[in-house]
């Protein structure tokens, strides 16, 4: 290990407050220079990846038994991504680098996963934006999958600092050219790979085959089809090139409003009902365009309020449902929660932490999306109601919700093939746009727009049509959808009332893991991720234990009863053979850290982490709490 | 109809009634429940109900037995023999060159809170005892709990020592500390872990108590934990139960529960537990441990500590003989604290410490779920069985008092309903490792409330089912023992067939030892 040295204070409730920064006695750098330069790991290029800058003497730190400790290496930035070059990593045994990232390194950070940028000057952290007059001493990066980095510039050369700071602001704030982002160089200096076992083959829903395959599979092509009237985008460009419609609905139809206002199928239930989306219709002053898109609507209307089709329910979600904007607030709060730069912000955020999590509202989010998926499975499972999906481009929300209930309904969306097909059919055929969302050409700051893995969340600029939309919707219901819908207009307590029946017998049974699955969304059900989003935090890790324990008890037990199988087939086989040894476990359970196998063991030692602030004020419980323990009978016993 | 409660003014509160097992009317046992009869306007009985039901539900207040007593089941294992102090003190390789066993308190008359036997330093005389007993509140003189088996620091616990406002020394207890930090020829400190938080311990001298200051233990550094009161818990819990009861809080779910401050007394719990077993396991320094009276949170912390340091305690067994030992035998005022029997539920002694120390445990489990040989229904039941008064385990306050009870001979133990039907309590992915130190993180991004346990009535929260993980393993586990069942057989087959034209017989034969060696 080269450049390392102890620093910062110790564990325990009674040790200092380590300072936000700590360094490496300067004495410490000049006798292992040498050294630096002889050990440099050398820097992993992807085919097309640039080298655009560079530093040396850059201090990593590192985390350890609430102390801090420093790495030399080299810092840097290519047109891919921020690398980190030191000898870190042959700290780590086989065990744990078998499970490594063999594109992206445990020091590497793509451009793209830059969240913020911040800069310390004089123990203070500011963030960091464009052009710099200053250069700061220390870098911290977080990132959008939650890392943070802390690279030291103090040992640095002038001249790399700036080279390397306005280097990495330069390439992660800029705006960007879509034809300039980094897969088409590597795509086109990359060997195509394609081929694929068709047997985990993932469905692209590209072509009309695929979606012929969908509709044999799930039964909807009694009444949907699939069509291409849109093929080579002549329709719109927010159209998949083929989707499914119902069977009756003329093609013309689709052309009318670039494929606005049509039922467009996601998924069909066992019992034939289906889930559709819509795309709302644009938004017209004009009376008499209004007319035309009235009698349009009409027209839809009638086709898919007839037998064979069930009764429709529409979900409005422009209207009704959490808005892009609550989404997105919501994150930027909550993943804060997890850029925890040390130790003792970790320990001050922890006596707080549930008013914390909860003013982030997230998880509140989180189990309004649940409960809304499954009061769309209960209209399609148990009162036989088609579901329609209402929203201003049906590209996000609905992506959201059609992809949550397909889940919970359908055993094959949990199945990894089935899952990459489901997110392949809703979210990337389905129209999200992944690159306004990401903020991937970062268009401008204020606009960042989110995704937060199966939940895309995203903020929307305010929608104009929105009012629109709504009344469009009471329209619809009122004046088309007419008297088969109009008892489930105002009658929200009896919606309720469905859902919560529905909810609690399907929990009152037991569990078919291969059939219908709804999630608990009581308030002490939904919790936070810890594997997502506690992984890169050491004193949140549990040494040997968490979950990560009962699963590979689980594998290994599953390895030994596969290896016992062939021991019986041979000895069918070939009798009185000599065996191959038994392989060797796979891995030792109590040697994992319950972040595997996202991060990989952080804490070197066994030492236990202790929390380094103590007690909140008890309020009300003061009086209490100054009361002696037997303050009644003292010598009674 | 008419509720019972409005009718006759009367509160049924799950954590301060406890009905038991009644053998005319069966009233299941419980806690965290709110029960309201509604009895039907026929007249007359309804009186004869309610106070039938009071009285069985009080008996003590009535003059009657608890049920213990007219218990008459029978189980095929003794659960009153899993505990035997000399045996554990054995295994723990006691007594040795620097511990003896004394039976100075054989009669109660050193401590009458304590057990009779007790590990005390070997240079200690039982006069040198008896004159630190009377500097310590209660006579709990600082004794042996548990000894590290390599490095020989120990765990030392007692209660705090009688300093008084005046700040009165005892030269006595001095060198009896002293003579505890020489046990294992360490030349550091003494460290004493005092469990209250430091302004309580100041404000006890004025009843005489106190803590053991820098100028009167050179040898001795003193750390307070910060832990509160039984006042403080049993205040906390009841918030808890307010808001699971009748409507579990859905949208402040968080900010409501982190009002009831019940977690973060467990993070500090758990916090002074770590901190006694790492410096312990650490090697640094032998540890004493005590709170005002030593049995409450100091119970705590030395058998949270022992959970953690020492795998002999996350058997079943071990566990049993953990809850005998630090909890029964030493004193923790179990009928004062759970108020068995005694209608005074608004009495200043209950509280429900050792429920906190339960819930530690199983937040424990819940961060290492291979490290406990028992489930957690085996926690549940304990608990269930700690208001039941069906078993004669957790009754009095102490030995002592238990022993005039004869409550050994008279009633049935708690561990022999669990030790007869052991499977039902197992832990499947139980990974027996010997020497491994737990140390649980207490932080509240792991802490959780144990909803199976406070939530569990509530209609609204369903029961848990199985966990899948664990069913699939459980389904593995019966294969992989089908299998090797079959294996045999076809070893055996062809051993027989091998055998007559006497071939080797060393090929299968060599083969099965070495599948049996990974269970």
């Amino acid at each position: 290990m080269l450049g390392k040295g102890v620093v910062g204070g110790g564990g325990g409730t009674k040790a200092p407050k380590p300072s936000f920064v700590s360094y490496v006695r300067p004495e410490e750098i000049h006798t292992n220079e040498k050294e630096v330069t002889e050990k440099e790991v050398t820097l992993h290029l992807l085919p097309g990846e640039q080298l655009l800058c560079e530093a040396s003497t850059v201090l990593k730190y590192v985390q350890e038994d609430s102390c801090q400790r420093g790495i030399y290496g080299k810092l840097v930035c290519t047109d891919f991504k921020i690398a980190f070059l030191g000898d870190d990593e042959s700290a780590l045994d086989n065990d744990e680098t078998q499970f490594k990232n063999k594109v992206i390194g445990e020091n590497d950070i793509t451009l793209h996963c830059v969240d913020q940028i911040y800069g310390v000057f004089d123990e203070k952290k500011k963030p960091l934006f464009g052009q710099l007059k200053k250069y700061p001493e220390k870098l911290i990066i977080h990132c959008k999958d939650l890392r943070v980095f802390h690279f030291g510039l103090r040992y640095t050369k002038e001249e790399e600092v700036k080279r390397i700071v306005s280097g990495i602001i330069h390439h992660t704030q800029a705006p960007k050219l879509l034809k300039r982002l980094f897969l088409f160089s590597y795509a086109s200096a990359a060997q195509n790979n394609t081929a694929t076992d068709p047997k985990n083959h993932t469905v692209m829903f590209d072509t009309l085959k695929d979606w012929c395959w969908e509709l044999e599979r799930t039964k909807g092509n009694v009444k949907y089809k699939a069509v291409s009237v849109n093929e080579g985008y002549k329709v719109g460009e927010r159209l998949p090139a083929f989707f499914v419609v119902p069977t009756p609905l003329p093609e013309e139809d689709v052309r009318c409003f670039q494929g606005r206002g049509i039922p467009i199928w996601c998924w069909s239930c066992h019992n034939g009902c289906a889930l559709l989306k819509m795309s709302a219709l644009p938004k017209e002053q004009d009376d008499g365009l209004l007319q035309v898109q009235k009698s349009f609507l009409d027209g839809i209307y009638k086709t898919i309020h007839r037998p064979p089709y069930e009764i429709v329910k529409t979900e409005d979600l422009s209207s009704n449902f959490l808005s892009l904007q609550d989404i997105q607030t919501a994150y930027s709060k909550f993943k804060q929660l997890f850029l925890i730069d040390n130790s003792t912000e970790f320990w001050d955020t922890d006596i707080k932490w549930f008013s914390l999590l909860e003013s982030s509202s997230w998880l509140d989010i989180i189990r309004r999306c649940l409960k809304k998926a499954i009061e769309i499975t209960e209209c399609l499972e148990a009162q036989n109601m088609n579901v329609l999906l209402l929203e201003e481009n049906a590209s996000d929300l609905c992506c959201l919700l059609s992809s949550l209930v397909q889940v919970m309904m359908d055993p094959h969306c949990r199945t990894r093939v089935g899952f990459q097909s489901l997110v392949q059919k809703e979210w990337i055929m389905g129209g999200h746009c992944f690159l306004d969302r990401c903020n991937h050409l970062r268009q401008s700051d204020k606009e960042e727009h989110q995704r937060q893995l199966s939940l895309p969340l995203t903020q929307s600029k305010s929608s104009p049509k929105r009012g629109f939309f709504r009344e469009e919707t009471d329209h619809l219901i009122k004046n088309l959808l007419g008297r088969r819908i109009s008892k489930l207009i105002n009658s929200s307590d009896e919606l309720q009332d469905n859902f919560r029946e529905f909810y609690e017998s399907w929990h009152s049974k037991p569990t078919d893991y291969h059939g219908l699955l709804l999630p608990h969304i009581e308030g002490p059900e939904i919790k936070v991720w810890a594997q997502r989003y506690l992984r890169w935090i050491p004193e949140a890790q549990i040494l040997g234990g968490g979950r990560v324990a009962t699963m590979s008890k689980l594998l290994e037990m599953m390895e030994e009863v596969e290896h016992l199988q062939e021991k019986i087939d041979e000895r069918h086989h070939s009798q009185g053979a000599l065996l191959a040894e038994a392989p060797p476990l796979l891995r030792s359970s109590a040697r994992l850290s319950s972040l595997f196998p996202f991060a990989l063991l952080q804490r070197h030692s066994s030492k236990p982490v202790l929390p380094t602030s103590g007690w909140k004020a008890l309020g009300d419980e003061d009086d209490l709490a100054k009361r002696e323990d037997e303050f009644v009978d003292l010598g009674d016993v | 109809m008419s509720l019972l409660r409005g009718l006759l003014g009367m509160e049924l509160i799950g954590t301060s009634v406890r009905l038991f097992l009644d053998f005319q009317e069966k009233l299941a046992s419980l806690d965290m429940r709110n029960l309201r009869f509604a009895l039907k306007q026929e007249g007359h009985s309804r009186r004869d109900m309610f106070e039938t039901l009071t009285r069985y539900a009080f008996p003590l207040a009535h003059s009657l037995p608890i049920f213990a007593f007219l218990n008459e089941e029978k189980f095929n294992v003794d659960g009153w023999t899993v505990y035997n102090p000399v045996e554990e003190y054995r295994r723990q390789g006691l007594p040795n060159h620097h511990w003896r066993i004394t039976f100075i308190n054989k009669c109660y008359e050193l401590c009458d809170t304590y057990p009779a036997l007790l590990v005390v330093p070997y240079r200690a005389s039982d006069d040198d005892l008896r004159r630190v007993a009377t500097f310590r509140s209660r006579n709990r003189i600082p004794v042996l709990s548990w000894i590290h088996p390599e490095n020989k620091t120990v765990i030392v616990r007692c209660s705090q020592p009688l300093v008084g406002m005046s700040g009165k020394r005892n030269k006595d207890d001095e060198k009896y500390l002293d003579v505890i930090r020489e046990t294992n020829r360490q030349i550091s400190k003494l460290t004493i872990y005092d469990a209250r938080p430091n302004v309580n311990a100041v404000a006890n001298k004025a009843t005489g108590g106190g803590y053991e200051s820098d100028d009167a233990y050179h040898n001795a550094e003193l750390f307070f934990l910060d832990i509160h009161n039984i006042h403080v818990m049993r205040e906390s819990l009841k918030k808890v139960k307010d808001i699971v009861y009748p409507n579990v809080e859905e949208s402040h779910w968080l900010s409501s529960l982190e009002s009831t401050h019940w977690l973060e007394h467990i993070k500090l719990v758990l916090t002074g537990a770590i901190q006694v077993a790492d410096k312990v396991s650490s090697g640094k320094s032998s540890v004493l441990v005590h709170c005002s009276d030593g049995w409450d949170r100091t119970a705590q912390l030395t058998s949270l500590a022992m959970l953690m340091l020492d795998s002999f305690y996350r058997s079943i067994e071990g566990f049993e003989i953990l809850v005998q030992k630090e909890w029964i035998s030493f004193g923790h005022k179990f009928a004062s604290r759970i108020g068995h029997g005694d209608k005074n539920h608004a009495d200043a002694d209950r509280s429900p410490i050792f429920l906190q120390f339960i819930d530690c445990v199983w937040q424990m489990s819940k961060q290492f779920p291979t490290a406990f040989e028992f489930n957690e229904r085996f926690l549940i039941t304990i608990l269930d069985h700690l208001y039941s008064c069906r078993f004669g385990t957790f009754l009095y306050n102490c030995e002592s008092a238990r022993e005039k009870q004869k409550v050994t001979e008279r009633t049935v133990s708690l561990w022999s309903l669990i030790n007869s039907n052991k499977d039902k309590f197992k832990n499947p992915f139980y990974t027996k490792e010997i020497n491994r130190v737990l140390y649980p993180v207490a932080s509240m991004r792991h802490l959780e409330l144990w909803v199976n346990y406070y939530i569990r009535w509530n209609p609204r929260i369903k029961q848990q089912q199985p966990n899948p993980v664990e069913q699939r393993y459980v389904e593995l586990l019966a294969l992989r023992d089908e299998y090797i069942q079959r294996l045999e057989e076809l070893q055996l087959a062809s051993s027989a067939k091998l055998s007559d034209p006497s071939t080797s017989p060393s090929g299968p034969s060599q083969m099965m030892p070495h599948v049996h060696t990974h269970f």
